[in-house]
């Protein structure tokens, strides 16, 4: 049973694979996502600055990318990666897709955090004459920074699961590594090892993240 | 100071045209603590956002320090609300920061300098009391507490108005106390026009000059506190003023004063200096009658004692006019009450 045709090599390969596929795709996609959020709660009706045309164009389109299942966006937008990473096979060939994925996603979930905070709050930053920028940089952001950061947990840990199927277009990565060798060729060690990897993955940002979460709200 | 003409105000919700306000127009004089009472919907919470335009009336004018707001642009219109201080019911403190920051915000807002914020924020911290509290952050303060920080705050960048929306209202008798205490202080310290907004007509007592009272989006009745307080007109007054001065003689006592013919009850009203005269006494001396004092009350407004009495007199039917003529020659407003 514990045959297997892998190497300790390839396995930190494919570690290292998913931890930059993850890391630079939640880079991008939070650079995307957070103000897809912000703009999103700020053009909302009853908003700061309500905006019917920016809110009623983005939203829909937010939804249309978030309905397709990765697979089937990582093959649909393939023109699109070549175009801007000159290939569509490989780790960056990945990330394109991945970034397009989970940056509406960050956007949605930023939004929900964005809207705990308490309408009492703008009430008080509109008294007080702040700008739009003020409300955002010294009012919305800092009191929702512990649900943001929850947030990025969460999209990283889909972020996770995501790149199991980046192995499609040759992105590589461990659930790559599980698919090919541990279901594909019946290697049972690999299996187990890939997944115990990813349980420990996850379980290791879900609980740094709730760690940060609650310094930043000082439970 | 702040001045309101003719204000309607709208809201549409669900495709159904509420009217908020209906024609309300007041004046707050500078140096005015104005109270503004109603019970829940009568608009008042939408008065005060007028103010500082957090709302925008449908009809009619917000003029402040003689300016329309109407006519201000966006940036001269937070220009303008920086000399606007509020406070809310719930405070609305960040939660995320230390009551040093939050005091702080609204001169950051202004990117003043770190000296200038360190110094004024010090010098807020005393005046409210918090010294001790700089570095806490507001989970761990008492309501009371957070109400001060949210006063010193609405102060930091020294307005010339201070715009308290049920600043009290989740704050306990006590604390409510200190609080209006403090904003008295604000008042004649600072020489800061104050307008506040309540259903609590203890509040209205303890620290305003005039009163406005609301009901359905339009003001009922309105005046100096003493004034409103003493006779009010309208029954929604009547009853907000008798949660504080209590002045009706209970039904029972009504009914074993009808079984006896040939009384007749009066209301006494006396404010200032003849509350202290031996009005009572005189007239027994004077009259041939008897007096019988069913009820009795003595409230302090504005520095101003205000006593109610109902006097029931028994005797002649002209001796008692004769007598209710001595009273009235006393300086007492006097009523007789149909039993």
């Amino acid at each position: 049973m514990l045959d297997t045709v892998i190497t300790s090599e390839q396995l930190f390969q494919a570690l290292r694979e998913t931890v930059v596929m993850v890391g630079v795709s939640l880079f991008f996609g939070a650079l995307l996502g957070i103000p897809i959020g912000i703009i999103l709660v700020i053009t909302r009706p009853g908003g700061v600055l309500p905006n019917r045309i920016i809110y009623s164009v983005l939203n829909p389109i937010i939804n249309i990318v978030r309905s397709l299942p990765f697979i089937i966006l990582l093959v649909a937008i393939i023109p699109f990666t070549r175009l801007l990473v000159h290939t569509s096979i490989g780790t960056s060939a990945a990330i394109v897709p991945l970034v397009v994925y989970i940056a509406p996603y960050i956007g949605r979930l930023v939004e929900n955090s964005l809207l705990e905070v308490s309408p009492g709050i703008l009430e008080a930053a509109e008294a007080m004459g702040a700008t739009t920028f003020q409300v955002i940089w010294h009012f919305l952001l800092p009191e929702a920074f512990g649900s943001l950061i929850l947030t990025m947990t969460t999209a990283m840990i889909g972020l996770v699961g995501a790149t199991a199927m980046a192995g499609t277009v040759g992105g590589g990565g461990i659930g790559d590594l599980a698919i090919s060798y541990g279901y594909q060729r019946f290697d049972t060690f690999v299996m187990i090892v890939t997944v115990a990897i990813l349980i420990i993955f996850v379980q290791g940002i879900q609980s740094a993240g709730n760690r940060l979460a609650r310094k930043a709200r000082r439970d | 100071m702040i001045e309101l003409r003719d204000i309607y105000k709208t809201f549409e919700r669900k495709g159904q045209s509420i009217e908020a306000l209906r024609g309300v127009s007041l004046h707050v004089d500078k140096g005015d603590i104005y109270g503004v009472i109603g019970y829940s919907g009568a608009g008042k919470s939408t008065l005060i956002r007028l103010v500082n335009y957090l709302e925008r009336p449908t009809g009619g004018e917000v003029l402040v320090e003689g300016e329309p707001l109407a006519e201000y642009n966006p940036a001269q219109l937070r220009a303008a609300k920086k000399k606007i201080g509020m406070i809310f019911q719930h405070f609305n403190l960040l939660e995320s920061k230390t009551v040093f920051d939050n005091i702080a915000i609204p001169l950051v807002l202004l990117k003043r300098s770190k000296k200038e914020i360190q110094d004024r924020v010090t010098e807020l911290l005393k005046f409210t009391g918090l010294e001790d509290k700089a570095k806490s952050y507001p989970k761990e303060l008492s309501g009371g507490q957070k109400q001060r920080v949210g006063i010193a705050r609405a102060l930091a960048t020294n307005p010339s108005i201070l715009l308290c929306d049920e600043a009290t209202s989740a704050l306990d008798p006590q604390t409510t106390k200190s609080i209006l205490e403090l904003l008295k202080k604000i008042n004649k310290e600072y020489n800061i026009t104050i307008m506040i907004i309540t259903h609590e007509m203890a509040v209205i007592q303890q620290i305003c000059n005039k009163v406005a009272v609301m009901e359905q989006g339009e003001i009922i009745e309105q005046g100096k506190v003493l004034d409103v307080f003493g006779s009010p007109h309208h029954p929604t007054t009547q009853s907000f003023v008798q949660t504080v001065i209590h002045n009706s003689v209970p039904q029972s006592v009504l009914n074993t004063l009808k079984a006896e013919p040939g009384r007749r009850l009066f209301r006494l009203k006396f404010v200032g200096g003849t509350a202290s005269e031996p009005i009572i006494n005189s007239l027994i001396r004077r009259f041939e009658i008897n007096a019988n004092i069913l009820f009795a009350n003595m409230t302090e407004i504005q520095q101003t004692t205000l006593g109610t009495m109902i006097l029931q007199l028994n005797g002649e039917h002209t001796v008692i006019d004769q007598a209710a003529a001595f009273i009235v020659s006393q300086g007492v407003e006097i009523q007789e009450v149909e039993v």
